[in-house]
């Protein structure tokens, strides 16, 4: 038994489609008296209430109230006018067996007798202009983290939200991080990421560039790729037009 | 109430064991009753260095397991008054070390002696975490080349964040920088690194510069620490540094070519 599951199961594991059970709230569209002339005026103006809410909603017909012997009751145009509204009719329940079976012939789903659901159907508001958002409140100023002892080998520090400076050298080994600016009053020479959390404005300064890697909101450049000219020297490190400047001070 | 200083590296073979002994017996000759530990679980060498391997009969994790008294296994050193040795054990491994037994174990000496040497071995496991995490003073043993001045570093950090001190918030463990193996012709030549560029990536006080010397080994293989070496320079060397520990004022030695006159030139005599 137990290799027989588990054949079912690699066999479910490796099959292109899964059937799944799901539940889907559904509107209703009880069909009273299909011949009435305001019919679909009528149910033009209550889309047009709410026409996102009704655009491509998918509706059940319910053709239970139907008068008896609706003579000449054309599924197809009928449809096809409720289509033109911008509802799509995809199944249907109820009605007289002549209804029912032509419903079926062009291709509505028969549907079990569901629950009945309250539909809350959003109305727009008087004046459709959308207020502009409050603009976000002005960020708190956040101090900087100091850190005042060389950065040993090993170590790394993450300022979060805020820059980081540091007034002591960066060891080689060592990695100082930053949402904001890096300012190192020292020798860089380890990595300093600036701007991990996404600002490009971010900058790196330092006394002396010795550093394995720099980066700059995850563009990084490494040692070996820092020009000769800029190599222990004290330095501005920034982002521009995607690319990564390293400039004497 | 005795202080713990602890001889660590992060590297290994740069001169932890060598200047353990010479520093203990240094601070022994001074009159301070000291005693040095060899944390080196498995791969002790300390009591070679000391000179007494054929005295070994209880060992430091004898001690940690209850098997031995503290005084049973601590030896006391033939050639110098105050000077004591807890060697390791060489059939175990780092595994033997448990935090409680090593700090019960220096609790007990602290109350008899004024200084415990801790000879670290090289890394930053369990061995060396545990030689440094009781440490009031830390040597920082250093060869004046990139890959020992890069592991010194790294013990550096790991002394500011996992000393007991540092886990406490209590006053920080001092730190002393001590470069052995300096040869000032290399450094003249630029094959070592100077005195000034370690001392400005490590930023750590200067206790004291050892020169490369053939005494050492010597001195390794007749089972005497190098300090007793008079002659040598390294043994000079280890002096001054003590001196300097105990707050001395002691001008740096060794670490320029000495101007050789032609006499000795002629004889090529050596440190």
């Amino acid at each position: 038994m137990v290799a027989v599951s588990s054949a079912n199961q690699v066999a479910e594991r490796d099959a292109p489609f899964q059937f799944r059970g799901n539940s889907f709230t559904m509107m209703v569209l009880k069909v009273v008296d299909p011949a009435s002339p305001n019919f679909f005026s009528l149910l033009g103006s209550k889309v047009r209430q709410a026409p996102n809410f009704f655009r491509h909603a998918p509706v059940v017909l319910d053709f239970d109230e139907l008068p008896e012997g609706a003579a000449g009751f054309d599924i197809t145009a009928f449809a096809l006018k409720v289509r033109e509204q911008n509802l799509l009719p995809i199944g249907f329940v109820g009605g007289p067996r002549a209804v029912q079976e032509a419903a079926l012939a062009i291709g509505l789903v028969p549907m079990p007798a569901g629950r009945a659901a309250r539909l809350d159907v959003v109305r727009a508001p008087e004046n459709t202009a959308v207020a502009p958002p409050a603009p976000p409140p002005e960020p708190a100023y956040r101090p900087a983290l100091v850190v005042n002892e060389p950065v040993r080998s090993g170590t790394q520090i993450y300022a979060e939200k805020c820059d980081l400076i540091i007034t002591a050298a960066v060891s080689h080994g060592a990695e100082v991080l930053a949402d904001g600016n890096i300012h190192i009053y020292g020798a860089l020479r380890g990595r300093a990421l600036a701007g991990i959390s996404g600002d490009a404005g971010a900058r790196i300064f330092c006394q002396s560039l010795e550093a394995e890697l720099v980066s700059i909101c995850g563009l990084y450049r490494v040692s070996e790729d820092m020009d000769e000219s800029v190599v222990k020297k004290p330095v501005q490190i920034r982002l521009s037009e995607g690319y990564l400047h390293i400039q004497p001070l | 109430m005795g202080k713990i200083i602890v001889m660590t590296s992060g590297k290994g073979g740069v001169g932890k064991t060598t200047s353990s002994a010479a520093f203990a017996t240094g601070l022994a000759l001074r009159g301070f009753k000291t005693v040095v530990i060899d944390f080196d679980v498995g791969l002790r060498n300390l009591d070679l260095v000391m000179g007494c391997e054929r005295r070994v009969v209880f060992d430091f994790i004898n001690v940690i397991n209850g098997e031995a008294k503290l005084n049973q296994a601590l030896i006391k050193d033939k050639r110098v008054e105050n000077l004591y040795i807890l060697p390791t054990s060489q059939t175990r491994d780092k595994d033997a070390l448990t935090k409680d037994g090593v700090e019960r174990i220096l609790n007990e000496l602290c109350k008899d002696f004024d200084y415990i040497v801790c000879d670290s071995p090289a890394g930053i496991e369990r061995g060396a975490l545990m030689s440094l995490y009781f440490a009031d003073h830390a040597i920082i043993v250093t060869n004046p080349e990139v890959s020992s001045v890069r592991d010194s570093d790294r013990i550096l950090g790991v002394l500011n964040s996992k000393s007991r001190r540092a886990e406490r918030g209590e006053e920080p463990v001092t730190q002393h920088l001590l470069l052995t193996r300096y040869d000032p012709e290399r450094v003249e030549k630029g094959e070592m690194l100077k005195v000034d560029d370690v001392l400005e990536i490590l930023a750590i006080p200067l206790l004291g510069v050892i020169p490369e010397s053939q005494a050492v080994l010597r001195a390794s293989n007749i089972g005497m620490p190098v300090i007793l070496d008079e002659a040598s320079n390294a043994g000079q060397a280890y002096l001054d540094a003590v001196g300097r520990f105990l707050g001395e004022d002691v001008e740096h030695r060794f670490i320029s070519v000495p101007k050789k006159g032609l006499f000795s030139r002629l004889l090529r005599r050596s440190a």
